[in-house]
């Protein structure tokens, strides 16, 4: 029996197809204008037995026939134990959302943590600054920076802050020191976030933005604590979901 | 509405263009969420109506009442004794301020960082779409916030009918003087206002209605307390937002209809959702009509809102006058005394919310509960951060305000709290 677990990003679909608890295929693409046909498309890849959604557009789904939605909350919590089996605390940047969550043994969530209405430090806030400084949002976490420079960014409002980049472009500023101060605002918001929850020994870093390598390490060097990343960080959503699936 | 009130809302001086596209979508968004809903009481209808008409028959009602000499007194917070404006025979009403209306002209006069309630109240006079305040001849402010305090100087140079009450900010002896006095001259502008004398006759009648009418949302409130509940939180809701405009005596009686029925649904193990729905009880900031937004998203993500620890809701009704007094002055007293047991987040300090909240969330049998603040109410959202320190249960905060764009996150916010309830 096959399972599929379907996350619909505000800026990405992902999708993970398991069987007996194994990754049978995966698969992610951008959610575009049309996101149910992508979905559509998505759920005739394979016959399928139970289909969970989840994300910002679970409910699109949700509306359309007996799929079941839980939210990226719970989806991220099951995944991000699966992948990272002592893992107590997650953080997820996604595409308009950041995420922080408390879980426990079971990987039941205890306390989480979401940012409210607007893109202020969330994954589409860095593609807009990455943009703005010329750089891909890959490049962007890569990018060899003097950790010590002292240049900030106050405003963490994305038009705002983009105002505020370009004023620095416009003063000569490095872009390199740019990019610094712009993660280091977002991973002051994630850590401000994380205060508000439990700091526990073991932090699962997922969703899209785990991949960047420049926020990780300012993330940690506030905490002073490791954060455990996956290759299938990104993913946790539609895993989670996956499991749900199964065991539902 | 039953008929064409064109050329009243026109002798208000309303902008008869915005205030028909503001009823086009009040109507709409009351289909949607309300008349939407399965299983709704009987005893509903009534409410459905008075809502239907709410810039209609009760306007014209008002203006009846001018007709016959009782002056129209509006009001923003349950601060406000409202015994005393009955015992002038006067007529209480809450104004408008609970829709995203008229922000734009507001902001000419607020920044824009202004809680949605001060915006709407100012954007709905300066857009000429409330007829109740140019209904009124008095508005009666009351210093619960720096916000409020400010926007009323500024309203007051806009309609010269503001009287404005202190509320304290702690309880201590030399508080409850100062707010006796508030009282006392509030009876004297009221007397002076409508050139009635309150006797002791008028002011035990006038304590009466409203003890009445709060003991008929208390009542409301209990049944809300059973599984399967008898009501959705989004009607209960409703009755406690038409608690400021409707009549006192008629809104009493068709509320007590409205349990009678309901205590017939309880007794047959009836209920408006299924048995072992999520229960919520709602704490905080006030909702004012049509503010629907937390209660909809809440109650179609599976569960039921049980309650609400607000000023349209337990903060109304949770305490009554002492009815045994003979004379003027020591009903006076009384009355002064139970608006002082009144937890607003204004107070310091104000522990008692806190156990009212517990409470509340026992006797109503509740899940969880989600602490709302509106948006730049700062009483509030400082008090919700304490207080998800000091409870065991179940608690989540949400900020928001009347417009519908963290509607998305919201939902995924709720869904989420209520998935670690399940």
């Amino acid at each position: 029996m096959i399972s599929l677990g379907i996350d619909i990003g505000s800026r990405f679909i992902k999708a993970i197809w398991i069987e007996n608890g194994e990754i049978v295929k995966l698969k992610k693409t951008e959610t575009s204008y049309e996101p149910l046909k992508k979905c559509e498309e998505i759920i005739n890849e394979l016959k399928t037995e139970k289909i969970v959604a989840t994300g910002y557009g679970r409910h699109l789904l949700g509306f359309n026939g007996d799929i079941t939605t839980i939210t990226e909350i719970k989806a991220f919590a099951i995944g991000c134990k699966a992948l990272i089996q002592d893992c107590r605390t997650i953080i997820d940047i996604g595409g308009q959302d950041t995420k922080v969550i408390n879980i426990d043994e079971e990987g039941n969530v205890k306390k989480f943590e979401m940012n409210d209405k607007c893109a202020a430090g969330t994954g589409r806030f860095l593609e807009i600054m990455a943009q703005a400084l010329g750089f891909s949002l890959e490049e962007f976490g890569e990018i060899k920076v003097n950790l010590n420079d002292s240049i900030n960014i106050s405003s963490m409002c994305t038009v705002f802050a983009e105002s505020e980049v370009i004023s620095m472009i416009a003063k000569g500023i490095p872009r390199e020191n740019i990019v610094l101060a712009i993660h280091k605002a977002i991973a002051k918001r994630i850590v401000s976030m994380l205060r508000k929850i439990n700091i526990t020994e073991s932090i699962a870093f997922a969703g899209g933005c785990a991949s960047n390598f420049l926020l990780k390490t300012l993330i940690e060097s506030e905490i002073s604590k490791k954060l455990v990343t996956h290759q299938l960080s990104a993913l946790a959503g539609a895993l989670g979901a996956a499991i749900y699936a199964e065991k539902n | 509405m039953t008929k064409d009130y064109t050329q009243l809302w026109e002798s208000l001086g309303l902008n008869l263009g915005k205030h028909e596209g503001l009823l086009t979508v009040l109507s709409d968004a009351y289909k949607n969420i309300y008349l939407s809903q399965k299983n709704r009481p009987e005893g509903m209808k009534y409410f459905d109506f008075v809502i239907s008409e709410v810039h209609g028959l009760r306007i014209e009602e008002l203006y009846e009442a001018k007709k016959n000499k009782r002056k129209v007194i509006g009001t923003f917070c349950v601060y406000v004794p409202e015994e005393l404006i009955l015992a002038v025979d006067g007529v209480f009403v809450g104004l408008c301020a609970g829709a995203e209306v008229g922000f734009e002209e507001a902001e000419e006069y607020v920044p824009r960082n202004t809680c949605a309630l001060i915006k709407a109240f100012m954007g709905f006079k300066l857009a000429g779409l409330c007829p109740y305040a140019e209904m009124t001849d008095l508005i009666v402010g009351e210093t619960t916030c720096d916000g409020k305090k400010k926007a009323y100087e500024i309203f007051n140079d806009i309609t010269k009918k503001m009287y404005v009450m202190e509320i304290p900010n702690m309880k201590n002896e030399s508080d409850r003087i100062l707010w006796l006095n508030e009282v006392e001259k509030f009876k004297i502008k009221l007397e002076n206002l409508t050139v009635k004398k309150i006797t002791l006759d008028n002011l035990k009648k006038a304590v009466n209605i409203v003890n009445e009418k709060r003991k008929a949302l208390k009542r409301l409130s209990k049944l809300r307390a059973y599984d399967p509940v008898p009501i959705s939180g989004l009607d209960a809701l409703l009755v406690n937002q038409i608690s400021f405009y409707d009549d006192p005596i008629r809104f009493t009686q068709k509320v007590n209809e409205l349990c009678d029925e309901l205590e017939e649904r309880v007794k047959r193990g009836e209920g408006v959702f299924p048995k072992g729905k999520t229960r919520i009880l709602i704490a905080g900031s006030p909702f004012a009509i049509p503010n629907w937004k937390l209660h909809a998203i809440i109650e179609n993500s599976g569960a039921v809102v049980v309650g609400e620890e607000s000023c349209v809701g337990s903060r109304n009704y949770r305490e009554l006058t002492d009815e045994k007094f003979s004379t003027v002055e020591e009903g006076i007293q009384k009355i002064a005394s139970r608006y002082l047991t009144i937890d607003c987040a204004c107070f310091t300090p104000n522990s008692e919310r806190i156990d009212n909240i517990k409470n509340l969330k026992k006797a109503l049998n509740a899940d969880g509960v989600i602490h709302y603040s509106l948006q730049f109410c700062t009483p509030y959202m400082m008090e919700s951060f304490k207080i998800d320190k000091l409870v065991d249960f179940p608690f989540m905060r949400i900020e928001t305000d009347y417009s519908m764009e963290d509607f998305g996150q919201l939902k995924t916010r709720i869904e989420a709290f209520l998935e670690t309830l399940q």
